[in-house]
Formats: structure tokens, C-alpha cells, sequence
């Protein structure tokens, strides 16, 4: 098949990170590879247009985007095209992912993202400019280095893995559900100001797993 | 999630992508200005990239080999629109991009409308109950003190202000809800202006609710 992970051989020595939270069922292969790999494969894209490259991203990518449009509230079929707009993204902006600013999983969650609002809530977002000539520059602009990265999306995933049920439940809702934190309380059964807390308190732990120094 | 209480929540309703329009200008508008929170947002886009992972969607192969198949044949098509617009150069370069070109006009030609000892000028953006405008406060005036119903965000884009909770200048996101009565002064060297968003009564949410909201006017 076109798409199977190749990868995986390549890089016996990279630890496989399964990052899942729900139940996770996809056959016998590692459901999650590092992201470091995703990385190279999106560069094989911006380089030199790679096909095979951009179907196993697709692979991996294209059903957790076509779920989270169906969360979001897209009938199933249009989630199924919606997808496909976003992977086409993926293709065609290829050159615009930098492995040193963020993983390829949070470049294409921008993407999906940014799709959900146009095309299933059709209203219009701002966005920020980063060519902004008003754009005011950090303080100390110490850029993270590749493997700084790659190890501080790897303490993430891991940190989301390790989340309890409870607060990775909020978080999830808080993500990808278009509901007010009210709601949310209700359909738990809890009070508003528990379900703020358990989203603060994950967030804060992963922060932390993000900014801890190896 | 349509409730923001705090600069926290703005941050994550825009990492999330659930803040209405009107809202998206403000903190959008506000990241420009300040890094700090920028790095917030990519840290909470990091959060979306890792729930995503998370999102493991039960897919047989077969199914998505059909998908990718149609994916691959489109690889070629040109690009439906090019790409987003470029930076415009209309308008205020003191302003933030997001507001900027919403805006199209610079600062200084913009037709205050007189509210007491306030300028106002509301731009159209708002949907369901909000309201977006840009506020003047005279130097070293005070606003009328005033309570809200719902949130209201107020982002400085020149001068100050001061209230009960600190002072806030050039690039600072202010947020007050209904509990608070808040007056803010300007600072007295120059005039305040802000760029505010209101976010009053009901807002329905959720695909039916939304579909309401435009004939809902209270």
C-alpha cells in the first residue's frame, strides 16, 4: 500500500509515541509516530513535491481532521470534503511549515481550524499578521532549536497522554466542541467553576511539560 | 464556549477557534502588540495539535485509500484564491493589521461621534448582541463609571488608562463583566483610544442557536 509507515524501520532507534486518549484503533501499527518524522516528510513536500511523502501524512492527519470537523459539528460528508480542502492545504503550503516554530500536528490543527470557522460556523476570522509592520517583537528572541522542539512536542504529547480522564475530558470539549463552558458543566453534572479549573489545571500541566528544560 | 471572563479565555477561545468575528479582531489586534500573549496562543495551538493527535478517528484503510486517491488527483489543480492579502498599506500604520484593515482609514480621520466626554465610532462588525467600537477618552478624563451586561473587552491602541484593577497602556487587553464598575481615567499626557468589544445578554450558540442569533435583537 502506498502508505504504509516505511519510516518506522528507519528510525528503529526513535521510541514510538503512542499518543492517544480515546480508544485507539487503527490495526496492528503504532497509531502515533514522533512527530520529528512528520516533520521530514513535510519538508520532502516543500522540497520536491513528494507524493508518497504527502500520502503518509495524509494517512495519519486526514482521519483525526475529518473527526474533528464531525465534532465541530460537520455532517459526515461534509467533514469528508472539508478534509480534503484542509490536506490539499497541507500540500500547497508546504513550504510555509517551520519545524522550529511549531510540530506538523499543530500547523495542520491551525489549518483545520481556521477552516472550521470559514466553513462550518461561515463567519470570517482575523488573523494575525506575523508581517505586520505594527507587530511588536519579543523581548529576547531566542528561537528554539530543532531538537528543542521536537523534544518539548514529545513532553506534550506525553503530558496529554498522562492527563487525568477527568481534565482531559474538559479539554477535549473545550477544543472541539461548540458548546459554553455552562453547557459543558451541565452535561457533566458539575459546577462551572470545577469545569474551569480542571481546563486551568491541564493547561498549566502541559505548559509545564512544554516549557521544561531536558 | 462563549463565555470570556478573562484575558485567558480570549486567548483560548482564539487558539480554539470558536471567538465570534468581532472578538477575533480584538485579540487578534491585541497579538499583534503583545508577544507575550502571542506565545501563549502558540502554546495553546501546540495543545490543539496534541488533542488532535489524540483524535484518533476509527478509519479503515479502504476507506481512506478512496479519500487520498481523490486528494492525490487534485495535488495539480491551481489554487482556487491565491494567497491571503497582502499587508494594507490603507489606513493607520500605528494600527494592528486586523484593525487596520477592517478600519481603512488612519486614526486621525476617523468621525468620532460625541457621547458626553467620550468619541465614539462603532464599526459594523458585531453579530447577535456585540458591539465593536473605538473609544476616545480625553487626557486625564474619567469615563463615566459603568457597569455591563456581559464582557467587555478593551484592547489600548494609544495612550492609557487607569481603573480599580491597574493601568493599562499601548497593546493591553482589559476585561471587565458585570460584577465590575469600572471607570477608567486616561492618563493625563494624551487622549486614550481604545478599541472595545461588548458582549451583552444572550448569545445563542451551538449550529440551530447560531442560525438564531441574527433575528434575535434585544
Amino acid at each position: 500500500m502506498l502508505y504504509q509507515p516505511a519510516v518506522a524501520a528507519e528510525n528503529a532507534s526513535v521510541p514510538v509515541v503512542l499518543l492517544s486518549m480515546g480508544n485507539v484503533t487503527q490495526g496492528k501499527r503504532p497509531s502515533g509516530r514522533p512527530d520529528p518524522q512528520f516533520a521530514d516528510l513535510m519538508d520532502a513536500v516543500a522540497r520536491s513535491q513528494d507524493r508518497d511523502a504527502f500520502s503518509r501524512l495524509f494517512a495519519h492527519f486526514g482521519p483525526r481532521v475529518r473527526a474533528y470537523l464531525i465534532r465541530a459539528g460537520a455532517p459526515v460528508q461534509t467533514a469528508e470534503e472539508l478534509m480534503q480542502e484542509v490536506m490539499l492545504t497541507v500540500w500547497r503550503r508546504a513550504a510555509l511549515f517551520d519545524r522550529r516554530k511549531a510540530a506538523v500536528s499543530t500547523w495542520i490543527f491551525t489549518i483545520a481550524r481556521n477552516k472550521r470557522v470559514d466553513s462550518i460556523r461561515r463567519e470570517s476570522r482575523a488573523e494575525l499578521d506575523p508581517n505586520d509592520p505594527a507587530l511588536v517583537p519579543p523581548a529576547d528572541e531566542t528561537a528554539d532549536t530543532l531538537v528543542e522542539r521536537a523534544q518539548a512536542t514529545k513532553r506534550l504529547n506525553a503530558a496529554v497522554k498522562d492527563l487525568p480522564e477527568e481534565q482531559l475530558e474538559v479539554l477535549r470539549r473545550s477544543y472541539f466542541d461548540e458548546e459554553s463552558h455552562s453547557t459543558i458543566a451541565a452535561d457533566l453534572g458539575l459546577p462551572l467553576g470545577t469545569v474551569k479549573s480542571r481546563l486551568r489545571l491541564a493547561l498549566n500541566r502541559l505548559r509545564a511539560a512544554m516549557e521544561e528544560k531536558a | 464556549m462563549a463565555e470570556y471572563r478573562d484575558l485567558q479565555d480570549l486567548l483560548f477561545g482564539y487558539a480554539a477557534g470558536e471567538l465570534p468575528p468581532a472578538l477575533s479582531i480584538l485579540v487578534a489586534s491585541h497579538l499583534t502588540l503583545a508577544p507575550e500573549s502571542r506565545q501563549e496562543v502558540e502554546r495553546l495551538e501546540a495543545v490543539g495539535g496534541a488533542m488532535l493527535e489524540g483524535l484518533d478517528a476509527v478509519t479503515s484503510p479502504m476507506d481512506m485509500s478512496a479519500s487520498l486517491a481523490a486528494v492525490l488527483d487534485r495535488l495539480d489543480d491551481p489554487e482556487p484564491d491565491a494567497a491571503p492579502p497582502a499587508t494594507s498599506d490603507r489606513g493607520d500604520p500605528a494600527l494592528p493589521q486586523p484593525l487596520r484593515q477592517r478600519l481603512g482609514m488612519k486614526l486621525s480621520e476617523i468621525p468620532w461621534r460625541r457621547v458626553g466626554p467620550l468619541g465614539e465610532y462603532r464599526l459594523d462588525d458585531a453579530e447577535g448582541n456585540e458591539t465593536i467600537r473605538l473609544l476616545r477618552i480625553p487626557a486625564g478624563r474619567a469615563m463615566p463609571a459603568h457597569t455591563h451586561v456581559g464582557t467587555e473587552a478593551t484592547l489600548v491602541l494609544r495612550g492609557g488608562f487607569s481603573d480599580a484593577s491597574g493601568h493599562y497602556g499601548r497593546g493591553d487587553l482589559a476585561v471587565v463583566d458585570e460584577a465590575t464598575n469600572h471607570q477608567p481615567v486616561a492618563d493625563p499626557d494624551e487622549d486614550c483610544i481604545c478599541l472595545a468589544v461588548s458582549t451583552g445578554h444572550v448569545r445563542l450558540t451551538g449550529a440551530l442557536g447560531r442560525m438564531l442569533n441574527p433575528f434575535i435583537k434585544f
